[in-house]
């Protein structure tokens, strides 16, 4: 696999050995999002306790790149406070529209992760949405939860 | 592997986005079926047009005027040579097929209240037939047709093998069908369909048939009198033409009595405040400023094929398709959704492969030049028919070769290593 592959190795370990797959019984909130152009679908059940996520469970089916970014993005929010994951969904999604041209500090790449390897997503729009599919579901499903009321789900996958 | 008389090198020479790179490597195109690619002819008529020749047509009294009509008028005969029309007043120039089919549907559904078009009426009770392979653009017309007017939309089935179930065609065509509308070759299968067969029921019935050629234009001769049906629909952007033009040919005595789609300029015959007639056909389908340059470069695309020879196609293509089809078999869990021979089916090829996604098999053959389309492409019936969200497809054109084939093999192979 070359450097500049869209595939890189994390991608494809995510994708084969999932992280955080399965549906929790004990949850606050559940959402399903689909994405049309690939089909893809995840669902993600969320628990929030003093302001933090506790636990996180999806499954879901589709590309590589959507389940990847999904098991991804569960490993990095699980046991954050719902602030900070908010936070680190705004990062991820502003380097999805990026269009390739990111400039990540190193305190960025700390912070994301894994999540970094999705980076060459964002030349392809075509992709970009299978990318943010979990990370979306994730926002929709702490809203839902009763987080920062007021808020709206403005991260309906389209 | 090639036919005699075929010269596909030449061909590619034809064609200047061939000798591009992708990714640091030749692009190897296998996406004709979604778009194909134009060779030099029909890139510089449409820029000889605009250089040279370009005004309105039809308007002007001007030397341009009569020049750009003329090359207009030259396409439409060109267009109706290539159907083997009776006459050129049954070519109609739509933006595309997606238009053409469109056409018709809402001037059916204008006869509702045209004077003496009551022979094509819809309602409650009528049927309105098409095929479970179908592109959505001969799906959602007809689907919007049977909501308009209280007819009943139904559809001829699919088997394993992604063929018309034989003995519902004559189950699902009765009496109460009113219109039949059906592809000649499957975009998302390659199934070549018994187009003769399906248009002689709908005449027996008293139905009108309609035939979504867009996937059949490119790849064999294509004889509107020998099809039998009451209208071909094809696009000039599948057929080594510029985008954004298409065909509709009808048959005249239909053509003359059917109510207008789109209302405008060029369409009539008087207009007053009181109230319009309208001009005969093809103009009378063909409202506003058409796309001029577009139809004469489809022209020339026309005349490219023709020259190359539509029989000479069909065979390079079909000993194409058959060394695709043991290729591609030849991988450990691929399946093939279509006919997995030869026989009646186009050069087209969808397929799937066990625990990977299709939109990850057409990225990771980007990675190596090769385009090939990943999706339902427009027909997810026939996704949902076989349980699958999508399938990768690989078609191929006139200037497709069997080192390129053998190029989606390999890459295949390689994508299912990455995912092993």
């Amino acid at each position: 696999m070359s450097a500049d592959s869209l595939y890189q190795q994390i991608i494809l370990d995510h994708y084969k050995n999932p992280h955080h797959r399965g549906l929790p019984d004990d949850f606050d909130a559940e959402v399903h999002h689909v994405n049309p152009t690939c089909g893809d679908e995840v669902t993600v059940r969320v628990k929030l306790t003093g302001g933090a996520i506790v636990d996180l469970g999806w499954d879901g089916e589709g590309c590589s790149i959507s389940q990847a970014s999904t098991s991804v993005m569960s490993e990095l929010v699980v046991g954050k406070a719902v602030d900070d994951a908010m936070a680190l969904q705004d990062k991820f999604l502003s380097l999805m529209q990026s269009r390739g041209n990111a400039t990540l500090s190193e305190a960025d790449e700390d912070e994301l992760d894994d999540a970094v390897a999705f980076e060459g997503v964002s030349k392809y729009p075509a992709r970009i949405k299978c990318a943010l599919l979990g990370w979306m579901a994730m926002k929709s499903a702490v809203a839902e939860a009763g987080w920062g009321a007021g808020t709206n789900s403005a991260g309906e996958t389209a | 592997m090639t036919s005699v008389g075929f010269d596909v090198e030449a061909v590619r020479k034809d064609f200047p986005i061939l000798s591009r790179e992708i990714h640091g490597v030749p692009l190897i195109y296998l996406d004709s079926a979604n778009s194909a690619q134009k060779p030099q002819v029909v890139i510089d008529s449409e820029a000889d047009l605009y250089a040279n020749h370009y005004a309105n047509v039809a308007r002007a009294v001007h030397t341009l005027g009569s020049e750009v009509t003329h090359a207009y008028e030259g396409a439409r005969d060109k267009v109706a040579a290539f159907l083997n029309a009776p006459s050129r007043d049954e070519v109609i120039f739509t933006r595309n097929i997606t238009e053409a089919l469109n056409l018709l549907a809402y001037s059916l559904s204008n006869a509702s209240t045209f004077p003496g078009a009551q022979r094509f009426r819809l309602g409650p009770g009528d049927e309105i037939v098409v095929t479970e392979m179908e592109h959505h653009s001969n799906i959602v017309p007809w689907q919007q047709l049977a909501q308009r007017t209280g007819a009943t939309f139904r559809w001829i089935p699919i088997d394993d093998e992604g063929r018309l179930v034989e003995s519902a065609i004559d189950e699902v065509i009765t009496e109460r069908t009113k219109v039949v509308s059906f592809v000649y070759q499957s975009n998302a299968l390659g199934t070549i369909n018994p187009v003769r067969r399906i248009a002689e029921r709908a005449r027996a019935v008293g139905a009108l048939s309609i035939v979504d050629a867009a996937q059949a234009a490119p790849h064999l001769p294509l004889d509107v009198q020998d099809i039998g049906a009451d209208f071909v629909a094809f696009t000039g952007h599948k057929l080594y033409g510029p985008s954004g033009v298409g065909v509709l040919w009808g048959r005249y005595e239909l053509l003359a009595d059917l109510p207008p789609f789109l209302g405008g300029g060029e369409m009539i015959e008087t207009v007053a405040m009181s109230g319009s007639t309208f001009t005969a056909p093809p103009h009378r389908f063909e409202a506003g400023t058409p796309m001029i340059a577009q139809a004469v470069a489809l022209g020339t695309a026309v005349d490219y094929v023709t020259a190359l020879g539509m029989d000479e196609i069909r065979e390079h293509e079909k000993a194409l398709t058959a060394y695709a089809l043991d290729g591609l078999q030849a991988i450990d869990g691929l399946r093939i959704i279509g006919p997995s021979t030869s026989l009646d089916r186009g050069a087209t090829i969808s397929f799937t492969l066990p625990g990977i996604h299709p939109h990850d098999v057409a990225q990771l053959l980007d990675e190596q030049g090769i385009a090939v389309r990943a999706g339902h492409h427009c027909a997810r019936p026939v996704c949902l028919r076989y349980g699958i969200p999508a399938t990768t497809r690989a078609s191929f054109g006139v200037y497709t070769t069997s080192d390129e084939i053998d190029a989606l093999v390999s890459g295949v192979k390689h994508v299912q290593e990455i995912f092993a």
